[in-house]
């Protein structure tokens, strides 16, 4: 069970990251740090106590399986969280090219 | 089996990566590509609308269900899918043949069509799945895309509008992504329908925590009220076309298409939640507006004015479902509902319309600033008339097609004795109104227009006032949804399957 609290305090600490934080970078590491922890809780659902990797070989001794099927999701899970990151921080620099900060307080041409 | 449904997402996804090879050698090859790509999505949806009846799955990879478990992906097209792949294929069509001179304006127009490509891929998938991870992935793809879109103009306020975009974009996938584990953790399948079959007679605190963290996630990329604030800035910030398909289609696709599919098909319907999703939509459907009247932004207003009309499909299917829980008459949930999917494909009409229109204005004359507009209806008379329309339409004014769906959840919320919303629901329309009225005045009448004399403004290009004028013409035309004999045809399908709420798991896993 402690496990799954420290996913969702790491969980936490990235969204704190981003809600609190000025600087787009760290806000973009703080949406990092979410993710990473949503993989990592998503690692120990599928985790079995003394389990192996889901391999049928020649052999082979049933004494419980590892859940294949999380391991897939994060393994697109990341993929698609690198394409984000990516984006974000190409953002990050044409904004810094435009006003010369990554501060958030100052960059506001939006109103309304 | 039905092997033509992976085409909605094979045929833009495919036509994007063949875009990026072949513009290097052939310069206008995207202008041609993509709008033959929406052509045939439309025609694809229209057969699947008009030929094939009842609900039609293909199991991807060919796996088929152990034990009566589903282990293949699904993809499933059923009333409710169909109808808004409709919307996706019919705005987005419109929006590409409107692009074809709207985007000169750019250095590297390609990218634009690959873009645009991706988008339509992301949300037809979304629409198409039958599984929640695979909700998931297809909600990034088109998400990725619509951020890369919003900053296509790469100047100040675009990069800004993105950037707030994609950070709460980004907090909603992960709240989505967690949710999806959490679920995935107490049934040990992602498969929509069956994972009602196993949590159909729970009532845990669980389901309600889970309930509510989809509610916040996907209400995130609905622009639902708390949730709302990323919306005006990204709307307005993108090219018009993409205005256009962000505000018309976009938030209805992925936002409240899925949260509709997994509160009716998915979760057991709950009391709380179906008066948490009514109660929502109507105070966005007050505040949408309400922040809508002191903006002189043209397109930061209609992207207020999203908010608001979206309120109005949240509680058209939100007072269904109260009235599903509560025990009432299934006639009027019905009526409610389909006033409310009704609402849906209107707004996608006429607030595209609206936001082309926007990108008409500013293609020409360089602003979008109402108080330096003004006199123009005689210097672009297709724009100015197509506005109107569009104007009249989402305002609720007989015979445009706005006036119907409004009408629908009015009559539905009074006879379900919500007439508090229904009163709302009227309020919100007259302020509407009010709100359109500034618009045509201060940017199309107001002046003579002198000043657009010295600088030669005239009409928009045929692509873009070919597909404003047909957009208008659609605007009269889905009146008629109200006609019993259409109705059957193109809503009461996707209706029957939010009313029947376990016919969808219940056919699903028996195929």
């Amino acid at each position: 069970m402690i496990v799954y609290i420290l996913c969702f305090i790491l969980f936490l600490i990235g969204l704190y990251g981003v809600i609190a934080k000025r600087n787009l970078i760290k806000m973009i590491i703080g949406l990092a740090i979410m993710e990473y922890s949503i993989n990592l809780f998503l690692i120990v659902i599928g985790y079995v106590e003394g389990g192996t990797a889901p391999i049928i070989t020649k052999n082979f001794k049933h004494s419980g399986f590892v859940d294949p099927l999380p391991q897939a999701m994060i393994l697109t899970a990341i993929v698609i969280g690198l394409a984000t990151t990516a984006v974000l921080l190409a953002v990050a620099i044409r904004l810094y090219k435009k006003y010369g900060t990554f501060d958030i307080d100052e960059i506001k041409s939006l109103k309304g | 089996m039905n092997s033509l449904i992976p085409l909605f997402v094979i045929i833009p996804l495919g036509s994007a990566f063949l875009m990026v090879i072949l513009e290097r050698f052939l310069k206008n090859i995207c202008k041609v590509i993509t709008p033959f790509a929406l052509l045939s999505l439309l025609i694809l949806t229209l057969h699947f609308i008009l030929r094939v009846e009842d609900t039609q799955i293909y199991k991807v990879g060919g796996f088929e269900p152990v034990n009566g478990i589903p282990i293949a992906i699904y993809m499933v097209i059923d009333g409710l899918s169909k109808f808004v792949l409709l919307i996706i294929s019919l705005v987005g069509f419109f929006s590409i043949l409107y692009s074809l001179s709207y985007t000169n304006q750019y250095t590297s127009e390609n990218k634009f069509y690959v873009l645009f490509s991706l988008l339509i891929a992301g949300m037809n998938g979304v629409v198409i799945s039958g599984d929640i991870f695979n909700i998931y992935v297809f909600l990034e793809i088109a998400a990725i895309a619509s951020y890369a879109l919003v900053a296509f103009g790469v100047e100040k306020q675009q990069l800004e509008a993105t950037f707030k975009y994609q950070i709460l974009g980004g907090i909603a996938s992960m709240i989505i992504l967690m949710t999806i584990g959490l679920i995935y953790w107490n049934t040990g399948t992602l498969n929509i329908a069956d994972i009602y079959t196993q949590i159909s007679n729970q009532n845990s605190l669980f389901l309600k925590f889970v309930s509510l963290l989809f509610v916040a996630g996907f209400g995130l990329k609905a622009a639902i009220f708390p949730f709302h604030s990323w919306l005006p800035d990204a709307h307005s910030s993108a090219p018009s076309p993409i205005s256009a398909m962000l505000s018309g289609v976009l938030i209805k696709a992925i936002g409240i298409y899925v949260v509709f599919r997994l509160f009716f098909n998915m979760f057991p319907l709950s009391h709380e939640i179906a008066m948490t999703i009514t109660v929502l939509g109507t105070i966005s459907m007050i505040v949408g507006v309400l922040l809508a009247i002191g903006q002189w932004d043209l397109k930061r207003l209609l992207a207020y004015h999203s908010i608001s009309q979206m309120g109005y499909v949240i509680i058209g299917v939100g007072i269904g479902m109260l009235v599903i829980v509560t025990g009432g008459d299934k006639k009027i949930a019905a009526l409610s509902i389909a006033g409310g999917l009704f609402h849906m494909i209107n707004h996608s009409v006429f607030k595209g319309l609206l936001f082309l229109n926007a990108g008409a204005i500013e293609y020409r004359t360089g602003t979008r600033n109402l108080q330096r507009l003004g006199g123009l209806a005689k210097f672009m008379p297709i724009t100015s008339s197509t506005s109107f329309i569009a104007s009249m339409s989402i305002s609720g004014i007989p015979p445009f097609n706005g006036f119907f769906s409004k009408v629908l959840i009015i009559v539905a919320a009074v006879r379900a004795g919500y007439n508090w919303i229904a009163f709302f629901a009227v309020f919100v329309s007259v302020i509407t109104l009010a709100s359109f009225t500034k618009v045509q005045k201060y940017a199309f009448h107001n002046n003579d227009g002198n000043k657009w004399l010295k600088k030669n403004i005239k009409e928009v290009p045929f692509s873009m006032s070919f597909s404003m004028i047909i957009m208008a013409l659609l605007c009269l035309g889905l009146s008629f949804f109200i006609v019993p004999e259409v109705r059957d045809i193109f809503l009461n399908p996707a209706v029957q399957i939010l009313v029947d709420t376990m016919e969808y798991s219940t056919k699903i896993v028996g195929m």
